[in-house]
């Protein structure tokens, strides 16, 4: 995708005879739609407006089937998808507003940009519905990192999310990393941002009220980024490194400007409309805020402030230049407004119109340069029914028997080999580099099942996660979405709230391989049912495809980032265990399901067969009684089992309550099946010895199965099985093995 | 128009870890001949004058009060034009 | 006691200033714009933390030439009481309120965690509520704030006992492991690690409240405030 030079851009003509559509990622179908819409052949600017709207990342063309399976609404959904971001009632006249968002392919390119500029455009989206950002989240995945080029990646990925975070002071409160060989070549960087708001404040992105200006604010327009919606929809090769000037370069101190101002400016009840110019900058946001309003409107791109010189009306309308926005007021409010912009140094320009003619004009030097319907390019692009095929691997992986290797006997040494694996690791390396304080409302801080963040004037908080097993959905997507699901509930439910709702990241390889497909679907149908039985409706999120390279394609990954209402701060529980004394109890079943583990890929080097099952009614009923059981204050501390099984929860409650303890566990299981199965639905509960036998008979009643398997105590962790001892290691060279994992590799 | 180039680096009594992390990557590729690294800025002004000794006493005042903190940094410039 | 809380362009910290204000002693506090040119009404200035000017060109290099600064050097000269966080502290050294300089930290990359800090120097405004030696846990949050100055002034700083707080396990290669310093005549001080951030157990430590409970038993000392103000 090159840029055109101010000199002698192609004529229509020479578009259509050249088929200079196809290099922007326009079909001969697509293309011959187009010109019965236009009514004539576009020009290049008008083909490459309507490229970048009929891209997969801004028209989701080939997911929008898909994506219409979710339930997208509940009672307490202000907005579902369709906006900037998605919004939550959480009382008292306030809402959450969140949304999840990727930005793999820059980042595999240039990971420090498109890592810092993923997380700038997520918190555009959430203070352009009127929200005040108050905390960053981010989902990663790397290849191993073993090697050079993951370690390159890994190093500034992290970086430019701390460097951007940051420096705009919202603080990066929680996450997830997670390394494997199918992520080789094709990082995921995917960024959520959760922002408060009151429900008067809610803004929209319309182009409202015929006749009213439009105001551009931020930084001049280059010509960065220029095709990146386009970038975004293809698989990555070679050629891919040269595509670094489709990367768009991040100025978190201008955004933290444009915020502070765009804030104030709703504040005051002026605005009409607001959108941030993300992906395809100022074409998709112009023909969104016309779309939605049943406007049309007028650009004059010599308004558009520039800090290039020449800039064609094409380059305009594509670049993705950072920090802008646009908004409309009515023109008796437009002095007030600019005086805003003026006090915070910020550029504010008029440079449109809200017209009725429901076209999308551009006008340059004088002369109409576009002119284009705006149904047409933000309506009609065609969606399509992709053909999805069962493969291959996944019929034959039903008949694996993932039990059949031998018993691994040195069972302290399987637990260290785990937690020493970087997807099961301290993450603290990556973390420590995060200011997770600003904004002094952290009250559990990463490294616990989910973050908590306290809302000011009320005793009310926040819990947030991101989460996604893409071993399990590539086993098996539906019950791998199912568990993605279940399992940021669980998390949620264990640090004291109660689920809320879900944005969606679908990180998924070439949609136009059947088998690529089928995975996306049951990915989407074992999500959807999970929100339903969960009761946490998708609000918004974002699509990725074509993550993949000649190698292959990634793991299926449908990030899931869930939010949650602590409903008291008194709830806020964390997964350390707390003294001497304290009695462990284990909710849930354990069956002998290795499908998938950490144990199977640390131990013997595999990743096969199906993941374990996961029922949602037995889900429900765990959660409910778990957020129940900690409302009514008989909980200490509270972790769900995942990566690693109970021996990886046990050894992590202990690391992070820098105390040992003393389980004995009844079990038909083999020993290492016992201690490294996944099973699902599990969650580790401990308790005052004064209130253990509440809380026992509590669970009980409520029918989750529940054992009591021991007490906090000591320094080793002792696992006992059937009376025999299967671990018994000192808690500090746990911790060693677990936090020193990834900065060994990295120096 | 003078253009004047300045360069300010941190002073040889300050430890730079910059320079030294960079160090070690350049012997790890193989180039242990290099004995240090230092790591600076290169500022480019263009100055609305003809005046040259005008220019370089201004700069100067620059360079002290905004360009180099002259607690941990050195400054030099070069004038062209 | 009224306290005003700096805000430039790129402060973060200036909400977390505000807020521990209002939660550890419920004072009067007001957010204080960079080109406002009259701070008589304050007694205590905070220079908050954050990235102002984006730490552009240096940490504070840009927010020293503000016009609030001219009245910050006033107060200082005035003896009124002046606390730099962070990037406080670094907009203090550029504009030469304190000596030495905040240059990057050894490791290369940001630091965000709990250390605990030592009180060298209990006898100044803002630390008169902490015992001569006391170990303390503040957090801290940044990528310069590894304390320079040369020999001479170390050896004033050392001298004058200008040297506030010291780290107990150095995150980033600050001379003399130096994590807090005052001016000669104690007014003012300025310090890396957030005790903003260390005013509220829910949120991990307690310990930074002391320096404002301290803040206000100097400034009504030295009022003789009979009244509860």
């Amino acid at each position: 995708m090159t840029q055109q030079l101010s000199a002698k851009e192609p004529t229509a003509e020479q578009v259509a005879e050249h088929k200079l559509y196809a290099q922007m990622g326009v079909s001969d179908s697509e293309y011959e739609l187009i010109c019965e819409f236009m009514g004539r052949k576009p020009n290049y600017t008008e083909i490459g407006v309507f490229s970048v709207m009929w891209s997969e990342h801004c028209a989701y063309k080939n997911s929008k089937p898909l994506l219409r399976r979710f339930p997208t609404s509940g009672p307490r959904v202000l907005m579902g998808p369709g906006e900037g971001a998605g919004i939550v009632d959480i009382g008292d006249n306030q809402a959450v507003v969140f949304k999840i968002e990727s930005h793999n392919h820059p980042s595999a390119v240039e990971p420090y940009q498109g890592a810092a500029t993923g997380v700038g455009g997520i918190i555009r989206d959430i203070f352009s519905m009127g929200a005040r950002p108050v905390a960053l989240l981010n989902s990663l995945r790397f290849g191993k990192l073993e090697s050079d080029r993951v370690k390159y990646l890994f190093e500034h990925v992290v970086a430019g999310i701390a460097g951007y975070g940051n420096c705009i002071g919202i603080p990066t409160v929680a996450g997830e990393v997670m390394f494997d060989e199918s992520y080789e070549g094709n990082p995921l960087v995917n960024a959520m941002c959760v922002g408060l708001i009151d429900h008067d404040k809610i803004q929209r992105g319309v182009a409202k009220g015929v006749g009213n200006p439009v105001y551009y604010v931020g930084p001049p327009t280059g010509r960065d980024g220029i095709h990146g919606a386009t970038f975004a929809s293809v698989e990555l090769t070679e050629e891919s490194e040269s595509q670094r000037t489709a990367v768009q370069v991040g100025d978190p101190f201008m955004e933290k400007l444009v915020m502070e101002s765009c804030l104030e400016l709703i504040d005051t009840g002026i605005v009409l409309g607001i959108q941030d110019m993300g992906a395809a900058g100022l074409t998709c946001s112009s023909a969104e805020m016309a779309s939605k309003a049943g406007n049309g409107l007028e650009l004059y791109l010599d308004q558009v402030p520039q800090r290039e010189e020449g800039m064609t009306p094409y380059e305009m309308m594509l670049s993705e230049s950072q920090e802008r926005m646009l908004f409309v007021v009515e023109p008796k409010d437009e002095a007030q407004a600019m005086e805003i912009f003026e006090r915070w140094g910020v550029i504010c320009a008029k440079v449109g119109k809200v017209t009725d003619d429901g076209r999308l004009k551009l006008i340059h030097h004088g002369e109409v340069v576009g002119d284009m319907p705006v149904t047409a390019l933000v309506d009609e692009c065609p969606v399509y029914d992709k053909p999805s095929s069962v493969p291959a691997y996944y019929e034959q992986s039903a008949s694996i028997d993932t039990l059949r290797y031998d018993e691994v006997s040195d069972l302290g040494g399987a637990l260290k080999q785990v937690l020493a694996s970087p997807t099961v690791a301290s993450k603290k390396w990556v973390y420590d580099q995060y200011d997770y304080m600003v904004r002094t409302s952290t009250a559990v801080r990463p490294g616990s099942d989910a973050a908590v963040v306290t809302i000011r004037g009320t005793r009310k908080g926040l819990a947030m996660t991101t989460d996604c097993n893409g071993r399990y959905v590539y086993l098996d997507p539906e019950v791998g979405g199912r568990i993605a699901v279940s399992e940021a509930a669980r998390n949620i439910v264990c640090s004291g709230a109660e689920p809320l709702a879900i944005t969606d990241n679908l990180n998924f390889g070439n949609p136009e391989k059947p088998d690529i497909f089928w995975q996306m679907e049951k990915a989407v149908d074992g999500m959807a049912e999970a929100c339903r039985v969960l009761d946490t409706p998708v609000i918004g999120g974002n699509v990725s495809l074509y993550n993949e390279n000649a190698k292959g394609s990634i793991y299926p990954t449908p990030v899931v980032g869930m939010v949650g209402l602590v409903h008291d701060t008194d709830h806020i529980t964390t997964q350390a265990f707390k003294s001497e004394g304290d009695v462990i109890i284990l909710l849930g079943e354990t069956k002998a399901e290795l499908g998938g583990s950490e144990l199977q890929y640390a131990v013997h080097g595999q990743t096969e067969g199906r993941p374990p099952e996961l029922n949602l009614q037995t889900e429900k009923a765990l959660l409910g009684t778990v957020l129940e059981a900690i409302q009514s204050g008989l909980v200490r501390s509270a972790h769900d089992l995942s990566e690693g099984g109970l021996a990886v929860a046990l050894a992590e409650s202990c690391i992070s309550g820098n105390v040992g303890a003393q389980v004995n566990v009844e079990t038909a299981l083999r020993a290492d099946h016992a201690l490294f199965s996944e099973s699902q639905s599990r969650i580790l509960l401990s308790a005052s010895p004064e209130q253990a036998g509440k809380l026992e008979a509590f669970v009980r009643e409520r029918g989750v199965p529940v054992a009591v398997i021991g007490r906090v105590e000591g320094s080793n962790l002792t696992i006992e099985l059937n009376g025999t001892s299967a671990v018994n290691e000192p808690v500090g060279g746990l911790a060693q093995v677990w936090e020193d994992a990834i900065p060994c590799l990295m120096n | 128009m003078i253009k004047a180039t300045v360069y300010v680096t941190i002073k040889q009594s300050v430890l730079d870890p910059q320079g030294v992390a960079v160090q070690g990557a350049l012997h790890s590729m193989g180039f242990n001949e290099v004995e240090s690294v230092r790591i600076g800025k290169v500022m480019e002004l263009t100055l609305d004058t003809t005046d040259r000794a005008e220019a370089e006493k201004r700069l100067t005042v620059m360079c002290e009060k905004l360009l180099a903190n002259t607690v941990v940094e050195d400054y030099r410039y070069e004038l062209e034009g | 006691m009224k306290f005003a809380v700096l805000v430039f362009p790129g402060s973060n910290c200036d909400i977390d200033c505000y807020k521990a204000v209002e939660d550890a002693i419920g004072q009067e506090v007001d957010y204080v714009w960079h080109t406002a040119t009259d701070l008589s009404a304050y007694d205590c200035i905070l220079v908050p933390g954050g990235f102002s000017y984006g730490d552009y060109l240096r940490c504070g290099a840009i927010s020293r030439f503000a016009p609030v600064m001219n009245e910050v050097a006033k107060a200082a000269e005035q003896g009124k009481y002046i606390l730099g966080i962070c990037n406080g502290f670094q907009i203090l050294t550029e504009a030469g309120l304190l000596p030495g300089a905040l240059i990057r930290n050894m490791s290369l990359k940001f630091r965000c965690h709990d250390t605990v800090l030592k009180v060298e120097n209990a006898d100044t405004p803002f630390t008169r509520d902490y015992a001569p030696g006391e170990e303390i846990v503040i957090p801290i949050a940044h990528g310069e704030g590894n304390y320079y100055c040369d020999e001479e002034t170390l050896a004033s700083l050392q001298a004058n006992n200008q040297i506030v707080f010291t780290y107990g396990s150095n995150p980033n290669g600050s001379l003399g492991d130096i994590a807090g310093i005052c001016n000669e005549g104690g007014n003012v001080v300025g310090m890396m690690p957030h005790p903003e951030r260390a005013v509220d157990s829910l949120l991990g430590s307690e310990d930074g409240k002391r320096m404002f409970t301290s803040i206000l038993k100097a400034w009504r000392d030295r009022h003789d405030a009979a009244a509860i103000r």
